[in-house]
């Protein structure tokens, strides 16, 4: 009784003050809220957002987990000490590093939407809730966190409160995080180094000419795209025992994330299968083109264009922003129609930029954005396309 | 202001802020993306223009009445172009290596929407005099903009103003960078000139709710 009913009292006491807001987001996070939503940018779906929300961070939990183990894992592997993927110790290092990742993410970007709530004078929008997580998923382990928090408010304030908030942004706020860490801060999101814990700080002392133990990071595609073999086998890239960004790695776990969102009707099932398909169909025309003897072996893309069209599905990103990003209810496509075509072209771009500019190994990143540009227009013309049929089929009525 | 009539003083200080050309009209953007990676071309390209458009505005006025009004348009290219030619020279004798950053941008200036838009808005259909103190405020308010782009595009991207390591060196990890910090690589691209203009139209629109347009 106690919490309810004094929350219920301060929100009586402050309804109609700057601070009203801020009390009826900590009421409606903590217990159901009292009244639906009537307009904005809920009115595409029918069920309360917050289901929504929660649902996506349910998929998200075991990625989290799974990345603060393979945190510690990748990092003890890289100073060659072997410690089984299971334990205490790697688990440690995993939420010493990550903890503080999803914290400076929901601290900065919940701050950020607070203020905005207040400005506007509207009810805290349940939007970030995913975003908070899905950030600290998508980033380096090793990334200062000043740098997450700057991103962070770049992303919300840029990517989506300059829009009108939740249900109004163009693109992804996550990614537009990670595009801007990207952009600003290649040294700290690109390379070999960044993916495993200490990793950059190793390779200064070494450069400095102490002695220590150290093996490189090279993710897959930075290998590949060095037309090197990858460095790992197929059974470690599925299940996820790579470096890599920190929630990413397992394809495993995402698959399941995947048919979890799709039993819960959450994630779009023709986004995600259409994704994969434009994957296949580009990595496809790569391998024909190789075995077409198009490509030579000396050619910087012989490395990437030659990767058998499958394997692109379970190495880097590539799976995470298809299930996770690709399909936010927000930025994609609404039409079933206009769904396949956004999907597929997310797939087929994001190896189209991965095979041909090495310096963006991460094009599902890049693709997912610029499709985030194009669903409303894929839309309009989806739209005015079903128009056009049905206004043909009243004119064979009415002759 | 003692020297200048009300009327004459509101002709410099409106274009400064609430009738902006870059941040109310929108004009002149593609030069306010292109070279305000440093702050001092962006200094270089305000005094360029404030002297194109203030010696422009005069010329073109002064020949008001004997423009044939079918052939205006280029009458006014070959002002602009001439006193455009002008600036690169002097550039590039005084100041060669500042004329090599701005490069073709300078030559732009021929298409600065700006430029041609006060000739044909105001130089075509005022005296000399007034048109020289728009000219004046207009290219200002398009400087004030450039220089405040300039100045958060250098500090934040390069760490440096005017080229002085204002925040330490990043090499010898001196200052502010010996805290971690380091120098924001996005804002030498030119989407960050874009998206700092934004915030500026932002920031100066919540603050007057009048420049807020009805749509």
């Amino acid at each position: 009784m106690g919490l309810k009913n004094n929350l219920h009292k301060l929100k009586e006491k402050y309804e109609g003050t700057k601070m009203a807001p801020a009390f009826n987001a900590i009421h409606t996070f903590l217990y159901m809220p009292n009244e639906t939503t009537h307009s904005g940018g809920h009115i595409r779906m029918a069920d309360d957002l917050k289901r929504t929300m929660n649902i996506v961070i349910m998929a998200l939990v075991p990625c989290l987990i799974f990345g603060m183990f393979n945190a510690g894992y990748q990092h003890y592997l890289a100073i060659g000490e072997e410690v089984p993927f299971l334990s205490g110790a790697a688990f440690m290092i995993g939420v010493t590093k990550i903890l503080p990742l999803v914290i400076v993410s929901y601290g900065v970007g919940l701050a950020i939407e607070f203020v905005f709530a207040m400005i506007k004078g509207h009810e805290v929008e349940e939007g970030y809730l995913v975003s908070g997580m899905l950030i600290p998923l998508i980033v380096p382990v090793d990334i200062p966190l000043w740098m997450l928090a700057v991103a962070v408010a770049f992303g919300v304030v840029i990517g989506k409160e300059v829009f009108g908030g939740t249900g109004m942004n163009i693109l992804n706020p996550a990614l537009t995080v990670r595009a801007f860490l990207f952009f600003a801060y290649p040294t700290w999101m690109s390379g070999d180094k960044v993916w495993v814990h200490g990793a950059v700080e190793r390779a200064n002392q070494l450069a400095n000419g102490e002695n220590v133990d150290a093996i490189s990071g090279e993710t897959i595609l930075g290998n590949l795209a060095q037309n090197n073999a990858p460095g790992y086998d197929l059974a470690d890239m599925f299940y996820g025992f790579i470096p890599g960004s920190v929630g990413e790695t397992s394809t495993l776990l995402i698959l399941l994330a995947g048919l979890f969102l799709i039993f819960t009707k959450i994630g779009s099932w023709r986004i995600m299968l259409s994704a994969v398909l434009g994957a296949i169909v580009m990595g496809l025309i790569f391998n024909g083109a190789v075995d077409a003897g198009w490509v030579s072996e000396s050619s910087k893309f012989y490395g990437l264009m030659s990767t058998t069209f499958w394997h692109h599905l379970i190495i880097g990103g590539f799976a995470f922003g298809v299930v996770f990003m690709a399909t936010d209810p927000v930025t994609a496509s609404q039409t079933n129609r206009g769904k396949w075509i956004y999907g597929f072209l997310i797939g087929f771009i994001s190896i189209l930029i991965r095979v041909f500019n090495p310096a963006y190994p991460e094009g599902v990143m890049l693709a997912i954005l610029l499709m985030n540009v194009f669903a409303p227009t894929i839309d309009h013309y989806v739209i005015q396309a079903n128009v056009k049929r049905r206004m043909k089929r009243l004119k064979v009525k009415t002759a | 202001m003692g020297i200048l009539s009300k009327k004459d003083s509101k002709l410099i200080l409106d274009p400064l802020a609430d009738n902006n050309p870059i941040t109310i009209q929108v004009l002149g953007i593609c030069s306010a993306l292109a070279i305000t990676a440093e702050l001092k071309a962006s200094i270089v390209m305000t005094i360029s223009v404030l002297f194109v458009l203030g010696v422009g505005n005069v010329v073109v006025s002064l020949m008001r009445n004997i423009i044939p009004p079918k052939i205006r348009i280029i009458v006014q290219l070959v002002v602009v172009a001439a006193l455009v030619i002008i600036v690169d020279q002097v550039l590039k004798a005084f100041a060669y290596e500042l004329s090599k950053t701005l490069s073709v941008f300078v030559g732009l200036i021929i298409t600065n929407c700006i430029i041609m838009g006060r000739f044909e808005a105001f130089a075509l259909g005022n005296g000399p005099w007034k048109s020289f103190l728009d000219g004046i405020g207009n290219a200002l308010g398009y400087g004030v903009i450039l220089i405040i782009v300039g100045f958060f595009r250098e500090l934040l991207g390069s760490g440096t103003l005017l080229g002085i390591q204002v925040l330490g060196d990043p090499i010898a990890k001196t200052g502010l960078y010996a805290l971690g910090y380091e120098n924001n690589g996005f804002m030498l691209l030119s989407p960050m000139a874009l998206i700092t203009v934004g915030i500026i139209i932002w920031v100066q629109r919540s603050r007057n709710k009048t420049l807020i347009e009805e749509n």
